[in-house]
């Protein structure tokens, strides 16, 4: 699930050629005039972009949806469950009698939130990690990476169930369970950066300034790692949305009213057999266009920022 | 060579406690104590602290980190009051079926994705490339129970071809008696993983390409087809034998989930009925069992590949 992270350069999905392995000293300066080339260099992927406006499409859909589209989602009507599609309920109804058109702009916005703000923590915690590891290098280093390494070793579903056993699964501590194991990939491709980084001459001349190891870490090294914390936060992003859907199926997801739609599809589980196919369908393609879409978006971010992904 | 094992297998010990020391630390932080679950809410204190004292819980935390690697190192797993058996047996009991289902998506995986991924590669940014590629990213973009409902619905509703549950039973004699009932999960699982690894093979394949020995072999005259199959190929494989290491965790998520869709007796479903049951010593276990697969198959890989590569052991670090 988790692992197509690991994939080295070539890897980008139209991609014309692979990102030659410029030695660190000459690397694009960063800047105004990189940020402006990398976004040129963005809009001209084609499927980059696409999978842009499929994102923008879902969060309009999910946050401005209900504005336009009033439905009650709080109480059930169970003398209009498993409706069919039509008349008032344009995708039908669910098993309680929800409107499946405005649950699923409902679920979106707890499946969009959870994926965005856990590839958000997961990036701070990932980036501080990485950089404290690699810039202050020796046993420090090698501790910190065997336990992002130990971390690596237990399946991220195994992870994630365990912890949602012991809290209780709302959204935001949803949130933070996924966030809190989803930052070691990133750790480790910060690490490998800043182990460059930190040889380069600016930053040795800021360490003879004297100035203090927090600040260079966070002026010098974060500022330089951003591009690969961004890439790889968008591909969590899709993995949260995942690891959110699978949780929800296995029964530890949010607990209704609250919906996401990998609990719309577990629900729809129950009516395989009888054709129900508004109930098993339409939150399906929402989380693989959306899944699909961040994963674009990485890896035409990758392309743009000339990030090279590797995990060692 | 034996200073790279050496380095290498003491890292991989190293790993191995610290999987030992996060699964100890979820285990202490759980609210509610042993004796409580065992002895049940009306134990007069004195027959708590007299339980603790028997099983060591009044002891320093360090000290019950090595009573705990003790019991690890001895076997012992746990116990499972919920089920009441020992982790260790409801394991030996489950772990072979699981390992089943997961060894034989990953052969039929590898059997699929390695010329799939080959052949991207070699027609890199034609229609096939792209095909497979939409193939792939529809494919680990997909939850993966979604997948198996989809085939659920095709496969057994609509064609009545293979039926929708796993096989029963206690053994892995018993699942392999009906071998229709393995066809869906197994393909489940089967898919998510090509689309993982073909996209693995298509880039090692890819940077193989642009190796200078790939351009001496082609301008020696060597014929294509050699030129893919002994040396595009075989070295491509390589990085190919770490990825599968590491994309070990990742299946077996899946695997607890294609356990679960199928009702199917493995580790898997053992592991969700735990989860959902709150028993904590059946998930512990099952953690830790899985941590050092992890740690010990991700060792085996880099020492094999480091056999085969001499670059390896001489080269970086």
């Amino acid at each position: 699930m988790s692992f197509r992270n690991v994939l080295e350069p070539g890897s980008g999905l139209f991609d014309t050629a692979p990102a030659p392995p410029s030695p660190p000293g000459d690397r694009a300066p960063k800047g105004q005039g990189a940020w402006r080339r990398a976004i040129v260099s963005f809009t001209r992927n084609k499927v980059g972009v696409v999978g842009l406006a499929i994102i923008i499409v879902m969060v309009l859909f999910s946050f401005l949806g209900p504005v336009l589209y009033h439905t009650n989602q709080i109480s059930t009507n169970l003398f209009r469950v498993n409706l069919k599609p039509g008349g008032a309920y344009p995708l039908g109804t669910d098993e309680v009698g929800y409107d499946v058109l405005g649950r699923l702009m409902v679920a979106g916005q707890a499946s969009l939130e959870v994926g965005l703000a856990a590839a958000a923590i997961a990036g701070i915690i990932g980036t501080l990690w990485g950089a404290v590891a690699g810039f202050v290098g020796g046993w420090v280093d090698s501790a910190m990476m065997r336990i992002v390494d130990g971390f690596l070793a237990i399946p991220p579903l195994l992870l994630v169930l365990l912890l949602a056993a012991i809290v209780t699964p709302s959204v935001g501590m949803l949130i933070i369970v996924l966030g809190c194991i989803s930052w070691l990939i990133t750790a480790r491709l910060v690490r490998g950066e800043v182990l460059v980084l930190r040889t380069l001459d600016y930053v040795l001349a800021a360490k003879v300034f004297g100035e203090r190891a927090w600040r260079i870490v966070l002026r010098h090294l974060v500022r330089n790692v951003i591009g690969t914390v961004a890439v790889q936060a968008t591909f969590e992003v899709a993995n949260a949305i995942l690891l959110l859907a699978a949780l929800s199926f296995l029964g530890l997801g949010p607990p209704p009213p609250a919906a996401n739609w990998g609990g719309m599809l577990t629900d729809g589980l129950n009516y395989i057999f009888d054709g129900y196919w508004w109930e098993i369908y339409p939150a399906g393609v929402c989380i693989v266009l959306t899944v699909v879409a961040f994963n674009l978006v990485g890896d035409a971010l990758r392309d743009a920022l000339e990030v090279r992904l590797q995990d060692r | 060579m034996k200073r790279y094992v050496l380095r290498r297998s003491a890292q991989s010990l190293v790993v191995l406690v610290i999987v030992t020391i996060v699964v100890f630390a979820i285990l202490h932080f759980l609210p509610g104590s042993p004796a409580r679950a065992i002895l049940g809410i009306k134990a007069s204190p004195g027959a708590i602290r007299a339980f603790n004292a028997a099983n060591g819980y009044n002891r320093s935390l360090p000290v019950q980190y090595v009573l705990y690697l003790d019991h690890l190192v001895h076997g012992q797993l746990g116990f499972s009051y919920h089920l009441d058996q020992s982790v260790g047996s409801l394991l030996t009991l489950d772990l072979p079926k699981s390992a089943l289902l997961v060894g034989l998506s990953y052969l039929i995986a590898l059997i699929i994705a390695v010329p799939m991924g080959l052949a991207q590669a070699l027609r890199r940014n034609r229609p096939l490339d792209h095909g497979f590629t939409a193939f792939s990213f529809v494919g680990y973009s997909m939850p993966v129970f979604w997948l198996g409902m989809l085939l659920i619905i095709v496969f057994s509703v609509k064609l009545h071809l293979f039926p929708a549950e796993g096989p029963q039973g206690a053994s892995v004699g018993n699942v392999l008696q009906n071998p229709s009932g393995l066809v869906l999960p197994v393909a489940t699982l089967t898919i998510v993983t090509v689309a993982q690894f073909s996209r693995f093979m298509r880039s090692a394949a890819i940077d193989t390409m642009l190796q200078d020995y790939i351009r001496t072999a082609q301008a020696k005259g060597v014929p294509r087809r050699s030129v893919i199959i002994r040396h595009v190929l075989r070295n491509s494989l390589l990085p190919i034998v770490t990825l599968v290491g590491l994309s070990l965790p990742g299946v077996l998520s899946g695997a607890v989930v294609v356990e679960a869709l199928f009702n199917y007796p493995g580790m898997g479903w053992l592991f969700w009925t735990a989860a959902s049951a709150h028993d904590y010593p059946v998930l512990m276990g099952f953690t830790v069992v899985v941590g050092a697969a992890t740690v010990i198959g991700n060792l085996v890989a880099d020492l094999a590949y480091a056999a085969m590569d001499p670059r390896i052991r001489y080269g970086s670090r």
